[in-house]
């Protein structure tokens, strides 16, 4: 037999769920909703979330792209983000390695300053930053904005690594060494593709943070439209009286990418790292 | 004379800074470089107009940056906003993860989907997720304000984002900053949802079922057993979820641009710097805000010093 306390308590669970699935799946399906409305009938009759068959159109997509220009903003914010991801890949393999497997000088003051990198205010660096790439001239520029991207998200990437590649037995690198494979060898032919699957998550994740990211993008390419990223773009276009479903197919074309990868990445996340790699 | 081959451990002191070395340049030249910068504005007398003129040999220190903002009650407004505004939100937060994280605990059909859906508004993109509550919350035509008037009996519809403080019965509420702190509960409860029921998994459950069998009810068992083994990672959420709400810029910027009571330490940093294109006050604000953190960081790393002593 249940108890009230047992009874209250699977209500209350149920309430819970609910409640927190209409919250957060809710929003997005709401702007995916009205991305199909024409912008009139929104306006009129906001309580009718689902588009009645006749008057659904996709027309806002088209006109958020071209028109609006987040199009060209989109390619802006794929290159720097596939610039940021290729990098910070780059530069934190070589890095967990060290940290991972290698006893050398000054390996704590690294770890130190990437955690106080990691714990500063993004809007403090942003400040000399600012200062710094309009003295020498590359604000306007996403080169300076992939730098910046890099350096924010190393410190997490290296991290992130660490964890996969502490899983790659030692051992195999050590065989691999013996038969005459130099250290970058060593990185490139064993331990990359035996952590190939952490390596790409994190290449994901990194390359969500850069195409998410809205204030370095803000402060460094607000005067050069042609070269807003497409989070700066929408955030612009809000700013005008630009029609809401519009607005609302920017948003969902951006979060379309993100989705995506983050569905990819669980995926990838949960296949077997070493299993087999190794001799017994 | 050939070169005496290196030692074992030799080469690898060598290979271990040579790999980190890229790593290390960049942050330090887009971190470390910065932020002392930062130290360096802070006592200067710069605008904007005066980079191109900066040259090193040339700089007048002054502590009249710090000075005028420690004696401006706006800073103090902003600084106490910002406070309320982190405090709020990750205690939000994390009370939300662990309702959701113990109510997705026990398997049931569609779990996954659940869990899935969940975590939506941590990988949204920041600017989609606050068009779209913006697009939500409006007076005109959001739907909020649509079921608030025509189901809820409002008298009038709620400009949830500019409105300063509003009386409800004998309370005065403080609207704009409910809603952007209700915003990143929203955002970022998932986080804590994800690392509880990690935490979750590993609670064993031996101990648990004895004390229902000794005829303890789930809400005791949740008081005296769960909460104890939770304590650890909600603390450290505590503080991870503090120190970021402390330092957002974004989710109130894009919500509100400050207005309505909403103008935290970020959002004066970013009008210092751009709107009066004061490089010397940006900096000192933003010094004062590092040091505001980093007193935060040493309380924790105090008492976790004290607990394993």
């Amino acid at each position: 037999m249940r108890s009230t306390e047992d009874r209250i308590l699977g209500v209350l669970r149920w309430a819970v769920i609910t409640v927190a699935v209409v919250v957060t799946a809710g929003p997005l399906l709401y702007g995916f909703l009205l991305s199909l409305r024409p912008f009139q009938s929104v306006l009129t009759e906001p309580l009718d979330l689902l588009p009645s068959p006749g008057e659904i159109t996709f027309d806002a997509y088209p006109t958020a792209m071209a028109e609006y220009g987040l199009g060209g903003n989109m390619w802006n914010s794929l290159q720097v983000a596939l610039a940021t991801a290729a990098l910070a890949i780059v530069l934190s393999v070589l890095g967990a390695y060290a940290a991972v497997r290698l006893r050398f000088f000054g390996r704590d003051v690294v770890n130190v300053v990437f955690l106080g990198v990691y714990l500063l205010p993004g809007i403090v660096l942003a400040v000399p930053l600012f200062v710094l790439l309009s003295r020498i001239g590359l604000t306007g520029s996403l080169a300076g904005l992939v730098f910046v991207y890099v350096a924010q998200t190393v410190p997490v990437a290296l991290y992130m690594l660490r964890t996969y590649l502490v899983a790659v037995p030692s051992s195999v690198e050590e065989a691999a060494m013996i038969d005459g494979c130099g250290r970058l060898a060593v990185i490139r032919r064993v331990v990359l593709p035996m952590a190939l699957p952490g390596v790409a998550a994190t290449a994901l994740y990194v390359f969500m943070i850069a195409w998410n990211e809205y204030l370095f993008a803000l402060l460094f390419l607000v005067a050069d439209r042609d070269r807003w990223t497409v989070s700066l773009g929408i955030a612009q276009l809000t700013e005008f009286s630009v029609p809401t479903t519009v607005l609302m197919a920017g948003s969902i074309a951006i979060t379309v990418p993100v989705v995506a990868g983050f569905f990819l990445a669980q995926r990838l996340l949960v296949t077997g790292l070493t299993s087999g790699a190794e001799k017994g | 004379m050939a070169a005496k081959p290196l030692t074992m451990s030799r080469r690898e002191d060598r290979d271990g800074r040579l790999l980190v070395a890229p790593t290390m340049a960049v942050v330090l030249a887009f971190a470390v470089l910065p932020f002392l910068a930062v130290v360096l504005f802070a006592f200067l007398d710069v605008r904007l107009v005066d980079i191109p003129r900066l040259y090193l040999d040339e700089l007048v220190f002054t502590t009249d940056n710090l000075a005028t903002v420690w004696g401006s009650p706006r800073f103090w407004s902003a600084a106490t906003t910002t406070v309320t505004y982190a405090a709020a939100s990750s205690a939000g937060a994390i009370l939300v993860g662990l309702a959701v994280a113990l109510a997705l605990r026990h398997p049931f059909p569609g779990r996954g989907l659940i869990r899935a859906l969940v975590l939506v508004p941590y990988i949204l993109p920041v600017v989609a997720a606050t068009t779209i509550w913006k697009t939500l919350l409006n007076p005109g035509y959001g739907l909020v304000n649509a079921v608030g008037t025509e189901w809820l009996g409002w008298a009038e519809p709620i400009a949830f984002l500019t409105t300063t403080s509003r009386d409800v019965g004998p309370f005065e509420i403080p609207v704009a900053l409910t809603t952007v702190i209700a915003f990143e509960v929203w955002k970022t409860f998932p986080l804590a949802f994800l690392f509880i029921t990690a935490r979750l998994q590993v609670v064993p459950g031996d101990i648990e079922e004895a004390a229902q069998i000794d005829g303890a009810g789930k809400t005791r068992v949740f008081w005296h057993l769960l909460l104890p083994q939770l304590a650890g990672v909600m603390a450290l959420l505590a503080v991870l979820r503090f120190l970021w709400s402390f330092q957002n810029f974004n989710d109130i910027y894009l919500l509100t641009g400050g207005a309505g009571g909403t103008e935290v330490l970020a959002v004066r940093v970013y009008s210092e710097l751009v709107v009066r294109a004061n490089i010397g006050t940006a900096s000192a604000t933003g010094l004062i805000m590092t040091g505001m953190l980093l007193v935060v960081v040493a309380v924790y790393a105090w008492m976790i010093k004290r607990e394993k002593a």
